[in-house]
């Protein structure tokens, strides 16, 4: 690693082209530790942190905040404070004069959703990564494979990592069937089948959560391991208040309340998160989906079906994560399973951890599959 | 990510679900396939610009050339709506109204008061509208006022490709005659568009950036022109909210109240001619409304007073620029008492 | 001579005819003591042509009308009751009160609408007509109009766009001579309305309004041609009304004596009553006891429209749009 560190802006997600400036958390001059936060930016999807990959001196900004700049432009430079001011100009010179933003034709070549025919339904999935044992990801109600926009390709460097659309989600096709459990884990293994992966590591969040556990209850021998986050099945309550309010919100001021208490942070729901969320609920059929999916597992404040005794007699490796701040199904489910399961809670942070605090969790991820 | 098309595409893919899903659903209108009794192809054209190119093979019997003659065809679109069926009638240039208008506005427009609530006219009229085609005074108008101007009609004004779907299924699926604006100049826009269908709400406006030091409230074309000069005023460090009204009836008062309420500054962006317009319409119903919110008189950016020319050196100047609301936003931002 | 209807169609004209003839005539005169309200213009004299044409109907056909329109609602099978409550501006009205006399529509039983607008029916009965068509129905349209919106290019457009699409269209202008003070002998350029049909492409049919037997007859035809698929068909009937153009209309540019002797010498309800006595299909007694019922629905209607409650506040918004 050379001694002089660019930061660029980040890639979140396919489409995202360029992103804002809102401020930075370091100032020149600085001292920066691995990992810590150094400036926030925003996506048209998303806000979030970039962390320093390295440690070292805050020495230039050269985006300011407000700028909106392309994706791998030049944001500022983390040196060593003994580095040479000039040295820093020439390679800021060098890295601007040579900086190609990301045209539209490289981003063809790039990995693109694919659709998987999985009985009479068309599920959309996303691949990244190839080898290793393969894991898969699994959103939660009303979310989508973008919900692992932080995560997706930090979780594939070494293994095929696929995200999937549940039926009723996405751009899969919205007949949920009976809207239970059994019947989304159906579909998972179906989809195990078409991507012609015999065992995976299960990564789930909230339902998405008990759909990989109900996946490895029905098919125990094509599951390595269970990744569960903000997880539905593993307890009893869970706010129906924000279940419905999600389903019957009709507009952008309905729904906004209502993701804000996806986070810990509740300014990170942006113009672009809740227009998102308003053109899914806008689909055909997604009405009928979600309150369907809602009236089979999420009723006046309970879930209808606990996983917990079940998986934990399954006694497969189990990691659990949770936001300590999740407003959503309380962290206290955390520990239902006992010694079974790693444990890890994150402090300040909502039913969305996996973006909150992407890379902790990613972390926690990487080491547990290993 | 969803995949992109044009506002063209996109108006094309609505009539095609919506008419496979329904078949009451029936497009009519001048050269709308094109070639109907001639010797030659037919869908030859698919409209004058080939907004609805395929839909005649794929759909026998319910894709209708008509006659030049507007009263008569489209009269028979909102007579066909009072039958049991869904016209899509084409009105080809907004600035045609001036010979059907009787049917639309007397007919159409007031059936269901007039009748006592008996009535139902799901008919939908397409039209395009707008400046920047070199085409002249009668091919570049903005009229969208005068439809606005009439109780019974809809009007709704897609600035995106996403909107233009979304926003024409549920424009067939009303049960109110709706008027669905099409700007010229945004059929080759490019944006994401779901696959699936979809509805687009009306009278719930788009808060397409958003921003506390000036409210833009803006339809159309000129969103894109506001987004813009949006972006041009973050750099100098002002945060312009903008919005886009996507219908002007019903018109989302609330949303336009709420940000000025924040902001304070009101600049209208409006490509139709100042008086009794659009633009006129919301900085009255500000000015009355939110009169303590205001920190600075109300801007409106419009086309002037007068026709639209041909020659592309005035046109170019009659369309309003980012320049001028860049202009306007500096100048309800520098204002002081 | 005897014609081939039964007794029981022979009746049913009558009672139309005579039903039409005792609105007008009682809304008239209740007009002239100032409790009606707005513009009303009447029907009395041009019977035969809505009664005659609108017999062939069923509720499935539709009917466009224009602001003479009473007639042709009552024809039609519009409530009576509802009709002239409207007319007194009733909620207890067709229209709930917001539309009155010359707007009254009853879409259930294929009516339209009368119309403000004169020739405004022509391009919305093409549009019922393509419909029917596409459904593969044999319904027809009829649009009635005036000798002044003969001269209408909607009128004009509609009749050119019924034969382009060969539609199920009757075209029924009613030359009552008179387009408000105008006399047709001047504002219509050519000798007879229908010399105009061969421009369109369709039959012109010429037609004594007076008539109810010639009326039957020749719309009988056009119409069954229209169910067969053979097109529009234009019939101009000839005929006169009694009243002004609108009620406080003197008629001052009529002839002295003009509607005194047509109606003595060609009054549609008169020729009906002898000829249908004279070939003793009917009796005076069948008729003098529809003349009597008539008469006391009529009284009926206005003692009930004088009485019934007006719209209020709450309606004055409601019904604009179906959902905004």
């Amino acid at each position: 690693m050379s001694e002089i560190t660019l930061v660029a802006m980040p890639k979140w997600g396919l489409s995202m082209e360029e992103g804002k400036v809102n401020c930075w958390l370091k100032q020149v001059g600085d001292a920066i530790a691995k990992g810590e936060e150094i400036i926030e930016v925003e996506s048209e999807k998303i806000a979030g942190a970039v962390e320093a990959a390295v440690g070292g001196v805050m020495r230039r900004h050269v985006a300011q905040a407000d700028d909106v700049v392309p994706v791998g432009a030049l944001l500022g430079v983390i040196a060593a404070a003994e580095v040479p001011d000039a040295e820093i100009d020439a390679v800021v010179a060098q890295a601007q004069a040579n900086f190609v933003p990301p045209s539209a034709a490289d981003e063809e070549t790039g990995p693109s959703p694919q659709k998987a025919a999985i009985g009479a339904r068309s599920v959309r999935y996303l691949k990244q990564g190839d080898g290793g044992v393969p894991a898969i990801l699994v959103h939660g109600f009303g979310g989508d494979l973008n919900n692992w926009l932080f995560n997706h390709e930090a979780l594939a460097g070494s293994r095929a990592v696929y995200a999937i659309d549940l039926p009723g989600h996405g751009e899969s096709t919205k007949d949920v069937g009976d809207g239970s459990l059994d019947t989304l884990a159906d579909v998972l293994l179906g989809f195990m089948d078409h991507a012609g992966i015999e065992r995976a590591s299960l990564i789930g969040h909230s339902m998405g959560a008990a759909v990989a556990m109900a996946a490895a209850l029905k098919a125990p021998d094509r599951v390595a391991s269970l990744t569960l986050i903000g997880a539905a099945g593993l307890g009893e309550t869970i706010n129906t208040d924000y279940i419905n309010g999600f389903v019957s919100a009709p507009n952008r001021n309905a729904i906004k309340p209502q993701l804000m208490m996806l986070f810990g942070d509740p300014t990170l729901v942006n113009r672009q998160l809740v227009e998102d969320i308003m053109k899914y609920k806008r689909l055909e059929g997604v009405d009928t989906a979600l309150r369907t999916l809602a009236g089979a597992l999420f009723v006046a404040g309970r879930q209808t079906t606990s996983l917990r005794d079940r998986v934990a007699a399954l006694g497969k490796p189990t990691l659990v994560i949770w936001g300590e701040a999740d407003q959503i199904i309380p962290a206290a489910h955390a520990s239902a399973l006992g010694d079974k399961a790693q444990v890890e809670v994150i402090a300040g942070k909502g039913h969305m951890v996996q973006m909150e605090a992407a890379n902790e969790v990613n972390q926690l991820i990487n080491r547990f599959l290993g | 990510m969803a995949r992109k098309i044009t506002y063209q595409q996109a108006i094309n893919e609505a009539l095609s679900q919506e008419m496979t899903r329904d078949p009451s659903v029936i497009v009519m209108g001048e050269d709308n396939h094109g070639g109907e009794g001639s010797p030659g192809e037919q869908d030859a054209w698919g409209g004058v610009l080939g907004v609805t190119k395929g839909l005649y093979h794929k759909f026998p019997g319910r894709v209708i050339d008509t006659p030049i003659s507007e009263s008569a065809f489209i009269g028979a679109a909102i007579g066909a709506a009072t039958n049991g069926l869904r016209p899509v009638a084409e009105l080809m240039f907004v600035d045609f109204m001036g010979v059907c208008f009787d049917q639309i506005f007397n007919q159409a427009a007031k059936f269901r008061y007039m009748f006592g609530g008996k009535a139902e006219t799901p008919v939908v009229i397409r039209t395009m509208y707008g400046a920047g085609f070199r085409a002249a005074a009668q091919h570049s108008q903005c009229l969208y006022s005068l439809f606005t101007h009439i109780p019974g009609l809809k009007v709704v004004m897609p600035a995106t490709p996403y909107d233009a779907k979304g926003m024409l299924i549920q424009a067939i699926r009303d049960n109110d005659p709706v008027i669905f604006c099409e700007h010229k100049m945004l059929y080759t826009l490019e944006g994401e568009v779901p696959e699936e269908s979809y509805t687009v709400p009306f009278g719930e406006a788009n808060v397409v950036r958003e921003g506390d030091d000036v409210t833009v409230v803006t339809l159309g074309r000129m969103v894109h022109f506001s987004d813009q000069a949006a972006q041009a005023m973050q750099k100098k460090g002002v945060h312009v909210e903008v919005i886009d009204l996507r219908t002007t009836s019903p018109l989302d008062e609330a949303t336009i109240l709420e940000s000025v309420a924040r902001t304070g500054r009101l600049v209208v962006v409006d490509e139709s001619n100042p008086r009794c317009s659009i633009a006129g319409d919301i900085a009255g119903i500000v000015a009355q409304k939110a009169f303590g919110d205001l920190k600075a008189p109300i801007e409106q950016v419009t086309a002037p007073h007068a026709p639209v020319p041909f020659s592309g050196a005035l046109e170019d100047l009659y369309i309003p620029s980012v320049a001028s609301i860049e202009g306007a936003i500096s100048r309800v931002v520098e204002y002081r008492k | 001579m005897a014609t081939e209807l039964t007794k029981e169609r022979l009746l049913e004209a009558y009672r139309t005819m005579r039903t039409i003839r005792e609105f007008e005539d009682r809304i008239h005169a209740d007009f002239s003591t100032g409790e009606i309200p707005g513009f009303v213009h009447l029907y009395a004299g041009e019977e035969a042509s809505a009664t005659g044409i609108i017999m062939h109907l069923s509720k499935a056909d539709y009917i466009a009308s224009t602001h003479r329109g009473h007639g042709h609602c009552i024809a039609k099978g519009v409530d009576v009751m509802s009709m002239m409550a409207e007319i007194w501006g009733k909620v207890t009205g067709t229209c709930r009160g917001k539309g009155g006399s010359m707007h009254i529509a009853d879409l259930e039983q294929g009516m339209m609408g009368a119309n403000g607008i004169v020739g405004g029916g022509g391009p919305l009965i093409c549009g019922a007509a393509l419909a029917m068509k596409m459904r593969k129905t044999d319904n027809v349209a009829i649009c009635f109009f005036g000798d002044g919106a003969s001269n209408q290019g909607t009128i004009f457009e509609a009749m050119n766009l019924a034969t382009v699409w060969n539609l199920p269209v009757i075209f029924v202008a009613e030359n009552n001579g008179y387009a408000e003070a105008t006399s047709s002998s001047y504002s219509v350029a050519c000798d007879n309305i229908a010399d105009r049909a061969s421009a369109f492409g369709m039959p012109g049919v010429i037609v004594d309004g007076f008539d109810f037997f010639a009326v039957h007859e020749a719309a009988g035809e056009a119409i069954a041609r229209a169910r067969k698929g053979g097109g529009p068909t234009l019939l101009e009937v000839k005929l006169s009304r009694y009243y002004g153009h609108f009620e406080g209309d003197q008629q001052k540019y009529r002839a002295p004596n003009e509607v005194a002797n047509i109606k003595a010498a060609k009054d549609c309800l008169t020729s009906f009553a002898k000829r249908v006595t004279a070939s003793g299909q009917l009796s005076q007694s069948d008729l003098a006891r529809i003349d009597s019922e008539v008469g006391a629905l009529i009284d009926e209607s206005v003692r009930r429209a004088k009485s019934d409650p007006q719209p209020t506040a709450e309606d004055l918004l409601t019904d604009v749009y179906v959902s905004y």
